[in-house]
């Protein structure tokens, strides 16, 4: 489809916080035995483990279902035996973690032309390959359901978190795998695919010269990438409409399936972050140890890992793997430190988006934040100040204190099918008052998905 | 730093629980969190934060009111002098204004700390800073020869009926320090109008009345030029009379973008409208006035900057603040020249919209609200 120049949604409302620790423009490979899959990584998934310690499988090999939808899938993503099962607390299921042994057997679904099946054979297939995980929907940000049929499917092909990924460069190359997993995607809803690029960043020929669906540009600071603030602009959500949503890596999934009759579950993630001494990209599979990631590549500071970004992404311990949703890998300073009067100093190297420190005037200076709070919790006493980093046409701080009271009415009232706790994120990092805003609003969602089920 | 640092850590584990103060833990966490931002770090959610905090916050609000506040000494100090027929040098003048002046803060700062500490404790949560600001908006709402223990019951008033009652920081509707006010000027009224308390040791032949107090009784010939009213060398309130000095302050609050410059502006565009309709109107010299005379005169411009913009107590939503803020300066200036009970309707005029701040909310959030309901049936049509 057309490209329409002409239509620009701008997102004026937001914040790009400019972190030390680009990624460089190369992909090296990264060469792991170790992967896992992590069931916390699914919001809402119960999982019913299917192997044992010692077994031995391929790609492609189900790994766990979840108790309550058993049509959903989770499979290994390499060939390997199953090292260990991990489990935590009251035995809950942490991490499978399998052994590659190199030799990349996969079991055959079959290369099939996705224009050629029906909607339902799509859907099985994504289902049995272990595939279907990685499409999930809004409200709720869970995985989605076969049964719904989506208003629409919203990829975003730009991301505007700190020091996100390049998708341009990830998927250079791809673009008749990418155009394949489109076509297996189109045959899921009767609406639109919405393919969302930055006017500004996204020159790819890939996203670009797409077919079969609407090209959508957007421009602004982040959250602009961020699929639910595009869904807002586009085709909002109302109560009781699904919109399907994955992002570009997810479509190459797909569309190698469907050309090769595997799972490869090929993950190209950015490196990133100011403790990182050659930040760069490295090509992997879902679920990769993070230690090999590291080793040798780090500096000496006590660190934070997080698989992911600053702003939403999961702390990770060395020996721990990195998520199945995440194509990034931020490390930056742990901030366990006292600072004396850190809150009357002047401060010229902290970042704050409140023109209190005088680093405002230095519009373009990259930061190296650590993991302190800088300050105590406290009640919620500034107001104003979400609604500039918040492009919805919804009143932050009014939901959240409707979540924090459980009125279902009200948060429905107030738009809470539209929003996930990734777009509350920037909320989160510039509150006064320290609270954990992106908790409360998972809270919300899944207190919501709890009600109307 | 170390050293003190090791100090505190030595301290620490007697004020935590099972130690020997476990009960004055919230005054510990106070004291330490004042000399070092904690070294707590982020779990969930963002993992990096902004330099902001609530004491970053309220520091520069007190920064803010520093301008209204040295001017105020020294005008309670030049205003003695004047009435009894001197002009002694700069010095002496400051020298007089803080034996007046610093006293007030003393009391209001020791006795609203004294309460907040104390519920803090029994509630077992930290120390808010929000008295920080209060008691320091205090002193300044006062008239410079207020009994010291009218200071004190007032504050104590404000921090437990104004704020506490409602379960503390965050949650009360009226601004507090406002609250103080209006509780001196209802339970103590002659000690709190007239012309006997503007200035301080007052001579008694000298007439000692505010603008306002002149316009009361239709005095248009003996206000003062504009030049001094806008400069603040008149009687009245402690911090109020500078307008200068409060717009110094207005500035600081707004680059630093802690003061809302929303309600500011629409506070002043109201108290305009209403002048110019009153203008209009024209039925006495009063309603005659220039409208920019009344952002001059009396708490109007004081209320405009540091009182109207309590986060708290204000509309909280960007367009609720533009009704909430342009409503306080409409009744204020009503107030002033209908209400012949009260020279000053600033005071009233900012509590009567804290009381509404939350109906105007509900408004703004309700039409918001339609809207989405209407877009839902459009799609379900």
């Amino acid at each position: 489809m057309k490209v329409d120049m002409s239509t620009v949604t701008k997102i004026k409302k937001g914040l790009d916080i400019k972190l030390i620790g680009e990624a460089e423009k190369t992909i090296k490979d990264l060469v792991t035995d170790q992967f896992a899959i992590k069931p916390t990584d699914f919001i809402g998934v119960f999982p019913k483990i299917l192997v044992k310690e010692g077994d031995t499988v391929k790609a492609g090999t189900p790994i766990f279902i979840d108790k309550y939808r058993d049509n959903i899938v989770f499979t290994s993503q390499v060939s390997g035996t199953i090292k260990e099962i991990k489990r935590g607390a009251k035995r809950v299921l942490l991490e499978i973690r399998i052994e590659a042994d190199g030799k990349d057997e996969a079991i055959d679904f079959k290369a099939e032309d996705p224009k050629t099946l029906n909607r339902d054979k799509v859907i099985q297939k994504l289902l049995d390959s272990g595939i279907w995980p990685f499409i999930r929907q809004r409200p709720y940000s869970v995985i989605a359901n076969p049964a719904d049929i989506p208003k629409a499917i919203f990829i975003s092909t730009f991301d505007t978190a700190p020091l996100a990924p390049d998708n341009d460069l990830i998927v250079h190359g791809h673009g008749n795998i990418f155009q394949l997993g489109l076509d297996a995607l189109s045959q899921l809803t009767k609406g639109k695919i919405h393919l969302n690029i930055d006017a500004n960043a996204t020159h790819s020929k890939v996203f670009t010269n797409s077919k079969g669906v609407q090209i959508n540009q957007f421009s602004g600071p982040h959250p602009a990438g961020n699929v639910g603030v595009q869904i807002n602009k586009i085709d909002p959500l109302n109560k009781g409409e699904v919109i399907w949503y994955l992002y570009p890596q997810d479509v190459l999934t797909i569309g190698r399936l469907f050309a090769t009759g595997k799972y490869d579950a090929t993950r190209v993630l950015a490196l990133t972050g100011s403790e990182v001494l050659h930040p760069a990209y490295y090509k992997t599979k879902v679920g990769a140890a993070i230690e090999p990631l590291v080793k040798g590549n780090v500096s000496d500071t006590e660190k934070r890992i997080i698989s992911g970004n600053v702003l939403t992404g999961t702390k990770i311990e060395l020996d721990g793997y990195i998520g199945f949703y995440h194509s990034q890998v931020t490390i930056i300073p742990e901030g366990n430190y006292y600072e004396l009067f850190g809150w009357a100093l002047p401060g010229f190297n902290k970042f704050s988006i409140s023109r209190t420190f005088p680093t405002f005037l230095f519009k373009n200076k990259r930061f190296r934040l650590d993991t302190n709070y800088h300050g105590g919790e406290r009640a919620l006493v500034m107001t104003g100040q979400y609604e500039k980093v918040f492009p919805f046409d919804i009143y932050p701080m009014q939901l959240l204190k409707a979540i924090m009271v459980e009125d279902i009415d009200l948060m429905e009232n107030l738009g809470i099918y539209e929003v996930d706790e990734e777009d509350f994120a920037l909320c989160e990092v510039i509150d006064t008052s320290k609270t954990n805003i992106q908790e409360i609003v998972r809270k919300g969602l899944n207190l919501m998905r709890k009600e109307m089920s | 730093m170390k050293a003190l640092r090791e100090f505190v850590d030595k301290q620490k584990p007697h004020f935590e629980k099972g130690g020997r103060f476990e009960k004055l833990q919230s005054t510990f966490d106070a004291f330490e969190t004042f000399l070092f931002v904690p070294n707590k770090v982020t779990t969930s959610g963002a993992h990096i934060r902004d330099a902001i905090d609530m004491k970053r916050t309220m520091i520069i609000v007190v920064l803010a009111l520093i301008p209204p506040l040295l001017f105020g000494i020294w005008n309670v100090g030049y205003q003695h002098f004047l009435s009894h027929g001197m002009t002694p040098d700069f010095w002496p003048m400051i020298g007089f204004g803080l034996l007046k002046v610093l006293p007030i803060i003393i009391v209001s700062y020791v006795t609203g700390l004294a309460i907040e500490f104390a519920f803090a404790q029994a509630r077992g949560h930290e120390v808010n800073e929000g008295f920080l600001v209060s008691g320091m908006l205090i002193p300044l709402v006062m008239p410079p020869d207020v009994p010291l223990w009218m200071v004190a019951i007032a504050t104590a008033f404000a921090v437990i009926i104004g704020k506490e009652v409602f379960g503390g920081t965050g949650m009360n509707i009226l601004n507090p320090a406002l609250t103080a006010r209006a509780f001196l000027f209802f339970a103590y009224p002659s000690e709190m109008s007239g012309d006997n308390v503007w200035i301080a040791e007052k001579a008694d032949a000298y007439s000692g009345a505010t603008p306002l107090g002149n316009l009361l009784v239709f005095d248009v010939d003996k206000l003062p030029t504009d030049w001094s009213m806008f400069l603040g060398t008149i009687p009245g309130s402690i911090g109020e009379t500078s307008t200068i000095a409060i717009l110094i302050g207005a500035l600081v609050l707004v680059a630093t973008g802690i003061g809302s410059f929303r309600i500011m502006a629409s506070v002043v565009a109201g108290g305009l409208v209403m002048g110019l309709l009153f203008n209009l109107w024209g039925a006495n010299e009063y309603m005659n006035i220039p409208a920019y005379q009344h952002l001059i005169m009396g708490g109007f411009a004081f209320g405009t900057v540091y009182m109207a913009t309590d986060p708290v107590s204000a509309a909280q939503t960007n367009r609720g603040k533009l009704f909430y803020g342009f409503l306080i300066g409409f009744v204020a200036v009503l107030i002033r020249v209908f209400n012949p009970a009260y020279p000053e309707g600033m005071m009233l005029a900012i509590l009567l919209m804290n009381v509404f701040a939350p109906l105007i909310d509900h408004y703004v959030i309700q039409s918001n609200v339609k809207k989405r309901l209407k877009r839902a049936k459009a799609v379900a049509a």
